[in-house]
């Protein structure tokens, strides 16, 4: 596919008996928010972790801007151009908003190994990270220890971070968690201006965030994808209600 | 509360204040004591660069501070009984020239950091803190059983080193030579701390899996903050050889390895000055506890403990609040 930015291709991975990936494959394509929903234990985590370089494949291929980066780290994968978001934010509390945007720009310039220059006066590090707060309306709060910040606020400083890396896709682990519902439609709107950017792979629980932004949405349960569709498509597939949507009624 | 910055001069002149009066009252046993204390501030500026800003917890930093006392030791042995160190296609000759013994001493425990570093990083948590205290003792047993160089005994070196145009033998001079190069370390670990290398090297300590993310290799970051950390390390042994003019196994112990971080844990983690404080302090008490009782080191143990539940910022912590690196 020619517009397909990330691919996963047959992945499998066993934890002993437990077939967490039986046999994956996926792809997210330009301009799209692709979501991929499934009950507890279907296997999410351990697909996020397999495509961000965390963790890796038993067999099978993740292809990203038509190259194989299976065997790359988190950290080259993050080079390339793969940003994620965290389900509980990952962010060093003890630093400044700001300079946690400016160590996602120290990151994705590779400056790592300048020793000198002050970061927190380097102009090109500095607009980079002020442009990434700008964009999820963080700027008014630079200065701010990130410990300090509200749970909303540390969930937009988890996307500006992911901006800072010049993002050519986005992996996103349940960024509506715990937002609320005038945050979590807030952050859909953004999510859909986003996509345009760089496209979206979403992981989410809030049914309704999804029908409302997924371009399209995918099945994972028990490690195999059962059904890849429009939101149309997936709220018809007999499979997948008594799979999984059943379950929500039920609960 | 004050600034750290105002309190950080304050203590480097008190550091030269105390050497200066020793001088005039020609107290020359004081100034001895200072410069102990400006070295041991110096071995504890190279662990805080681990420990403190990269949060690895290296208890075997001896090796580091010994391998700089014995490059010192074997050089200037060596000078002082015209004995060529290697002579065969090539000739290696000892030397008692100050700047070419710390320099060696900076290479070789940059490179055994580089070793050393490269294989204890591989682990994390309490495996890290023990598999580096493994090393550190290693090199204790081995300069222990190693006879071309003293063994046990360990090496007397008769005369100190030579600094071009200085008398080194006369104590506020050497003093001298090691304040300056404390100072020089400091300004250097500070211009680190703020540089990317340093946000980073400080993001990968509160957060690991965020600084992978952002496409940081922490492995290598975290390698070259312990190979600079041991180099500092390293650089603070070859001076304290010098004052003692004396070099022996006791000095890659783990003993060393725990006052050093004792230093770092009574200044406070993290701080640019709080080795500084802390070594000052450790002397202070070595030197009035010490002549109290023998068993002095009951009393540091209460303090200590005292410092880590009541002051967790130590005493640079007490007294100033933390500078955000963003002051505007």
């Amino acid at each position: 596919m020619a517009d397909s930015i990330l691919r996963v291709s047959d992945i499998h991975k066993s934890f002993g008996a437990l077939k967490a990936s039986d046999g994956i494959t996926l792809d997210l394509r330009q301009g799209e928010i692709h979501a991929l929903i499934g009950p507890n234990g279907a296997g999410k985590s351990t697909l996020i972790k397999q495509i961000a370089g965390g963790l890796r494949p038993d067999s099978g291929s993740v292809t990203f801007l038509d190259q194989d980066v299976t065997r790359h780290s988190v950290a080259e994968r993050a080079r390339l151009g793969l940003a994620r978001t965290f389900q509980i934010s990952a962010l060093a509390m003890d630093l400044t908003v700001l300079e946690n945007a400016v160590l996602g720009a120290i990151g994705q310039r590779g400056s790592v190994f300048s020793f000198f220059r002050p970061a927190m006066k380097n102009a090109g590090l500095l607009s980079q990270a002020r442009a990434a707060l700008a964009q999820v309306g963080l700027e008014e709060d630079e200065a701010t220890i990130t410990a300090e910040l509200s749970h909303g606020q540390r969930r937009q400083l988890e996307v500006a971070v992911a901006l800072t890396l010049a993002p050519k896709a986005f992996l996103m682990d349940e960024p509506m968690a715990g937002m609320g519902a005038e945050g979590s439609k807030a952050l859909t709107r953004f999510l859909q201006e986003l996509k345009h950017q760089a496209p979206i792979l979403l992981v989410e629980h809030d049914m309704d965030a999804i029908f409302a932004c997924a371009d399209r949405i995918s099945v994972l349960v028990y490690g195999k994808i059962i059904a890849t569709g429009s939101v149309d498509d997936i709220r018809a597939n007999p499979d997948v209600r008594t799979a999984y949507l059943g379950e929500e009624d039920a609960a | 509360m004050i600034r750290e910055g105002t309190l950080n001069i304050v203590i480097l002149c008190l550091l030269v204040a105390v050497p200066a009066y020793a001088y005039v009252m020609n107290e020359p046993f004081t100034i001895t004591l200072a410069t102990r204390a400006v070295i041991f501030a110096l071995a504890g500026v190279g662990l805080n660069l681990a420990l403190g800003q990269g949060g690895l917890v290296s208890f075997g930093h001896a090796a580091y501070f010994g391998m700089g006392g014995y490059a010192m030791g074997i050089l200037a042995s060596h000078a002082q009984n015209y004995d060529p160190i290697f002579d065969g296609a090539f000739l290696i000759e000892g030397t008692n020239s100050m700047p070419v013994i710390w320099v060696v001493a900076v290479v070789s425990s940059a490179l055994l950091a580089l070793l050393i570093g490269a294989l204890s990083l591989r682990t994390s948590g309490v495996y890290f803190i023990m598999v580096t205290l493994a090393f550190g003792q290693m090199f204790y047993y081995f300069a222990i059983s190693w006879p071309a160089y003293g063994g046990e005994d360990g090496l007397s070196i008769y005369v100190r080193n030579q600094f071009p145009g200085l008398n080194t033998l006369d104590p506020i001079q050497f003093f001298g030579i090691c304040f300056a190069i404390l100072c020089l370390v400091l300004l250097f670990v500070d211009r680190l701390n703020k540089s990317p290398f340093g946000l980073a090297l400080n993001g990968a300590h509160q957060n690991e899996e965020r600084a992978r993310t952002v496409g940081i290799n922490v492995y290598k970051l975290r390698l070259v903050a312990f190979v600079i950390s041991g180099a500092i390390t390293g650089l603070a042994g070859a001076l304290f050889a010098d004052l003692n003019r004396f070099v022996s196994p006791t000095m890659f112990s783990w003993a060393i390895s725990g006052e050093i971080m004792i230093f770092i844990i009574l200044g406070g983690v993290a701080r640019l000055f709080g080795p500084v404080v802390g070594a000052a302090v450790y002397i202070l008490l070595e030197h009035f506890l010490g002549g109290l009782s023998d068993y002095w080191f009951i009393y540091l143990g209460a303090i200590l403990l005292g410092m880590v539940l009541f002051a967790k910022g130590g005493i640079i912590g007490k007294l100033a609040k933390k500078e955000t690196h963003h002051g505007g």
